[in-house]
């Protein structure tokens, strides 16, 4: 079932010097409790992408429903869309707990209920001794975590992931993908990442979608199957059809450095 | 981290840091001593004018006169209070500006002008018109101290708004949030060592604004005495207060900073 559809989405930017076009009539669908990332150039309008589709601007031309509802901007549905941005971006003058509970606040959720939810996460996640802590004293891989617990509080249908591992080095990087796409698929949540690093996309991912050059269209939409048991991020890298689907992918971004 | 178990080495090491501190306030105290008791040696065997340089010996008597007059504490009380309604005033009404200001893009855009004209005009060409406004007394003295900080807290609090990392607006905005609580979650608390660094200025110039005001229309407060010492030639007076001033600045900046340091616990 597809919890999410794009239809002929287009998006174009408007400066006194003139008009860009970012996106160009894209479609595509995703799946209930599917992952899927996005691929393209650097620049070609990802991060545009996922700021139309959390109701964060209005399209120029299309639409974008979840559950068959419009999204709207100013978003109507914002409590069903979990958006996790490049960097963690915990409040320094929040405790981690605080920071968790940032988006109930804000919502005007903080039911008991929520709460405990909330609290449980916690525990299962191993931050239950630093839910007093201040942002400052984690390493970057735990803010990470945390700021996903963050956008988990709220409990939403999708996530929103725009270059989530970025900011991290590399070694961090891989194993907070891992533990990242290990919470994911343990709350049964359906996710959207866009990022420019192939590897990723396909290590993490049931489908890639490949953009185009600015403005973006859609290139290509790749099923990754890959022969191994107990997918994670870490383990797909060790298929022996990993290196065809970046090759395949690497062809279809079609690099030049000019 | 306190270790019990020190190394040797890491002891001489303390020890080199805690004399060379201990050094530094000793080579502070001698310099004020050495200031104060050579003032007092040559104004006392007329190297220098004792009535154009006053001396430190004439001044405390000064001081202990002034204090048996019950009137001391009475002048640096009121100077004080101006200084402090001045510069807390000239912080809240100029961080509520700059919330203004920053709401409304429009309005920020409109003023900009006349901010940066207010901003070079040296306000205290303004005392004569403020005499004339608000009359000879108390409010005018402080409505100078807050003229002088208004401007600067307005623009440096508003650039401190509009520093706040984007990322973080769109992330409260990305969980539904409205522009009062961007401003409430994010863009206030975030400002938080701006507006005390707007504090620590505004100190130094509500002093400033204080000082000038009693200069045109006091009857009290160090500035009174100040400018009354100069009119009846009386040196000692303008020296005593001018010390007082300096000591009672000094503790005010350091109350700020105190402030800072409480405030700012979680950046450390």
């Amino acid at each position: 079932m597809a919890l999410l559809k794009i239809e002929n989405l287009s998006m174009r930017y408007h400066t006194l010097e003139g008009e860009t076009p970012a996106l160009n009539n894209l479609n595509f669908e995703v799946n209930s409790g599917e992952f899927v990332s996005i691929v393209g150039p650097s620049g070609c309008g990802k991060s545009t992408l996922l700021s139309l589709i959390a109701g964060l601007i209005h399209p120029s031309e299309g639409k974008i429903l979840l559950n068959n509802k419009e999204i709207q901007n100013p978003c109507n549905e914002c409590s069903k869309i979990g958006y996790m941005l490049q960097k963690d971006h915990l409040f320094e003058w929040r405790t981690i707990y605080k920071n968790i509970t940032l988006g109930l606040e804000i919502q005007g959720k903080l039911s008991s209920e929520n709460i405990q939810r909330v609290d449980y996460m916690i525990k299962k996640y191993g931050l239950e001794n630093f839910k007093n802590y201040y942002p400052q004293q984690l390493s970057g891989g735990m803010r990470q975590r945390v700021a996903l617990i963050r956008t988990l509080a709220v409990n939403p249908e999708i996530l929103l992931l725009d270059e989530p591992f970025s900011a991290l080095d590399y070694q961090t990087r891989l194993a907070v993908s891992d533990e990242i796409y290990k919470i994911i698929k343990d709350e049964g949540k359906t996710a959207v990442m866009v990022t420019h690093d192939i590897s990723e996309a396909i290590a993490i991912a049931d489908r890639v979608i490949i953009l185009t050059k600015r403005p973006a269209e859609i290139k290509d939409i790749l099923n990754i199957n890959l022969s191994i048991e107990n997918r994670t991020p870490l383990k797909s890298r060790e298929a022996p059809e990993f290196r065809h689907y970046f090759n395949a992918i690497w062809k279809e971004l079609d690099v030049h450095v000019e | 981290m306190l270790n019990n178990n020190l190394s040797k080495e890491h002891q001489i090491f303390l020890k080199r840091v805690k004399r060379r501190k201990n050094l530094i306030v000793l080579t502070q105290i001698i310099i004020l001593l050495v200031f104060f008791i050579q003032w007092e040696l040559t104004a006392r065997y007329k190297l220098v004018d004792p009535f154009l340089v006053s001396q430190p010996s004439r001044m405390f008597k000064f001081l202990v006169k002034l204090y048996g007059e019950g009137m001391l504490f009475r002048h640096i009380f009121v100077t004080c209070y101006e200084t402090i309604v001045g510069f807390l005033l000239g912080t809240v009404i100029g961080t509520l500006i700059s919330i203004i200001l920053w709401w409304s893009d429009f309005i920020c855009k409109v003023l900009d002008p006349y901010l940066v004209v207010l901003n070079a005009l040296p306000k205290i060409a303004l005392g004569p018109i403020l005499i004339f406004w608000i009359g000879n007394g108390q409010p005018a003295i402080i409505m100078m101290a807050l003229m002088i900080s208004l401007i600067v807290t307005i623009i440096s609090v508003l650039s401190g708004f509009k520093e706040v990392d984007d990322d973080k607006i769109k992330l409260i905005k990305t969980l539904g949030g409205n522009k009062f609580q961007i401003l409430k979650y994010v863009v206030l608390p975030a400002s938080i060592p701006t507006m005390i660094s707007a504090l620590k200025i505004n100190v130094g110039l509500s002093w400033v604004g204080v000082i000038v005001g009693e200069f045109l229309v006091a009857k009290e407060g160090l500035g009174f005495l100040i400018v009354f010492g100069g009119q009846v030639a009386q040196l000692d007076m303008v020296m005593v207060s001018i010390l007082i001033l300096s000591i009672a600045a000094y503790l005010m900046y350091e109350a700020v900073t105190a402030l800072e340091r409480r405030y700012i616990k979680y950046r450390s």
